[in-house]
């Protein structure tokens, strides 16, 4: 069997292992099993492209696969559940990268000798660059090494700007099949400045719909450039990711009650801090620990409402550990999960799988949400816009019309809250001032435990 | 490949990308993102062919930028991937109270 064909066939059943992998993944009872069928696939693809004719620098080969490889295995290893999200931005823009690095390999070289395979390396080179910087940036804003939001006016014609000026030298690109490698660079920089402004001015709120978006357009940036190697398992893949992460991207966007092109050039969350605050009145009512246990013990129903601070806190572990103490006692206790609490779409999830709490106990905003009236407790524990009012009935503010859960409707809101300061997005919340709100303030683990300790005190 | 054939090809893996995704409760949003961010780390094999192929030093090193920021991608998103459906493991056989116990 030649060469080829057996690399052929190689790419081929990596393939199928990554479609049935990802199918597999998209469901709890086999989800563990497909992410080893895709590193399976991964691996025969990896093996057998190094036997591929005319493959030369083997040494460089091996140490970036060496250098990169295990760098990126270490951190994933060590890095807190809580901050996979931006874990994950991370690896994904470095993979819009690598594409972008594709291009700019055959681009320089300049002898692809065909205007179709030209212009789809500039079109993955656009794509990938764009998701490598916008990735990074979005890491940096996860990570807290990005505080704000920087919007100035005229922000979007400068982006528009921008955009165009990256398209015509990327046409101009592709229409010369051997550009001049001084067009080549200012193509690059063009798309890589492109990424940083794109995503400077996003809001916190948003950036898991952003993540999700990068994902999906190095998929397709992975996609264009196994058009341009002629390279069928990249094709299919990179495509696969594209689809699924667009829709999975739009499913974000939808729960937020937000069309896509208003997250990303609305520049929402810098505005709102301003603009919503002078609407809620009344005052912040703190309450003790104890009181809430007292509360608590002698409901006959809770439903917890968990968010980023619950995640930042790493207070997973003794929330259940206190939603045990309850169900011990008869009360009915439930999970509220807002389609975009934390950082990205089922990080809620993810948590409370880690701590151990069963699945029925979880439910979604439009299963849960009826459910409130006959709450005598809702447990808010470091989640903020997701049950701010405000997006039900307050127009001026940028979260109107977002799906919330309605905490709110609840006999009595307890909210665990760090100190006094507006959410994430910047946006003051109205539920914080209710008559039937009481503020615990402290991190949620110490008041987890708090918690813990005065309802094992009321026997 | 010819091109209509590779327009076919990504016709239909679009479409399979779509339903492969449609049908994901929504627990599993952020563990198939992951997932999906690792399976696009196939643009390792992309990379190494085109650092295999390159000559002047200026290919070599965008090259080796290229593998390296593939490899990461794929190695990382492998075990962040898998940690993450490792607890799902753990809960998903209803045995969830005993296992947090044990904290």
């Amino acid at each position: 069997m030649s060469r080829d064909l057996l690399i052929q066939i190689s790419y081929f059943v990596t393939a199928v292992l990554f479609i049935l992998g990802l199918k597999r993944m998209s469901s709890p009872v086999t989800a563990r099993s497909g992410i080893l069928w895709a590193g399976a696939g991964m691996l025969v693809a990896t093996v057998f492209t190094l036997a591929y004719p005319g493959i030369t620098n083997y040494p460089l080969i091996g140490l970036a696969i060496l250098v990169g490889g295990s760098l990126a295995w270490w951190s994933g290893k060590v890095v807190a559940v809580t901050n996979m999200p931006q874990m994950i931005a991370l690896y994904n823009g470095m993979g819009g990268g690598a594409a972008a690095a594709i291009a700019a390999v055959e681009l320089y070289r300049g002898d692809t000798g065909n205007y179709a395979v030209t212009t789809l390396a500039v079109v993955g080179g656009i794509i990938g660059a764009v998701s490598f910087s916008g990735s990074a940036i979005a890491f940096g804003k996860l990570q807290g090494l990005i505080n704000r939001s920087l919007r100035f006016s005229g922000q979007q014609v400068i982006n528009l700007l921008l955009l165009i000026a990256t398209l015509v030298v990327g046409g101009m690109v592709a229409a010369h099949l051997n550009a001049s490698p001084t067009f080549v660079t200012s193509f690059f920089v063009l798309a890589l400045l492109l990424g940083i402004t794109m995503t400077l001015p996003i809001g916190g709120a948003d950036m898991p719909v952003v993540i999700s978006l990068y994902n999906a357009l190095t998929g397709l940036a992975v996609g264009f450039e196994g058009f341009v190697l002629n390279n069928a398992a990249m094709i299919i893949a990179g495509t696969v990711v594209g689809s699924a992460g667009t829709l999975l991207t739009q499913l974000m966007a939808k729960a937020m009650n937000r069309s896509l092109g208003n997250v990303l050039f609305s520049g929402f969350g810098d505005t709102g801090g301003t603009a919503a605050s002078g609407t809620v009145s009344g005052s912040l009512k703190p309450i003790e620990a104890a009181d809430v246990g007292v509360m608590m013990a002698f409901a006959q129903k809770v439903i917890i409402v968990p968010g980023y601070g619950m995640a930042v806190a790493q207070a997973q572990h003794k929330i259940w550990e206190l939603c045990q103490l309850l169900i011990d006692r008869g009360v009915t206790v439930k999970f509220a999960i807002h389609p975009v609490a934390g950082r990205m779409p089922g990080h809620m999830n993810v948590l409370l799988a880690e701590a151990g709490v069963p699945y029925d106990l979880i439910s979604d905003l439009d299963e849960i949400n009826a459910e409130f009236e006959t709450a005598d407790v809702a447990l808010i524990i470091g989640a903020n816009d997701v049950v701010n009012p405000v997006a039900r009935n307050d127009k001026s503010s940028p979260i109107y019309g977002m799906p919330i859960l309605n905490a709110d409707k609840a006999k009595n809101v307890i909210v665990i809250k760090r100190g006094q300061g507006a959410g994430f997005s910047g946006i003051e919340n109205a539920l914080f001032y209710l008559d039937n709100t009481r503020m615990l303030y402290g991190d949620a683990q110490k008041a987890g435990a708090e918690l813990i300790q005065s309802i094992k005190a009321v026997g | 490949m010819t091109g209509m054939v590779a327009l076919y090809i990504f016709m239909l893996a679009a479409f399979t990308g779509y339903e492969v995704i449609s049908r994901v409760p929504v627990i599993l949003h952020t563990p198939l993102m992951s997932g999906s961010n690792f399976v696009h780390g196939i643009v390792l094999v992309g990379a190494i062919v085109a650092l295999g192929n390159s000559h002047t030093t200026l290919e070599k090193s965008i090259g080796f930028v290229g593998v390296l920021l593939a490899a990461g991608n794929a190695m990382g998103g492998y075990v962040v991937t898998e940690r993450m459906l490792e607890m799902f493991k753990t809960s998903g056989a209803r045995k969830g109270g005993s296992g947090a116990r044990a904290h």
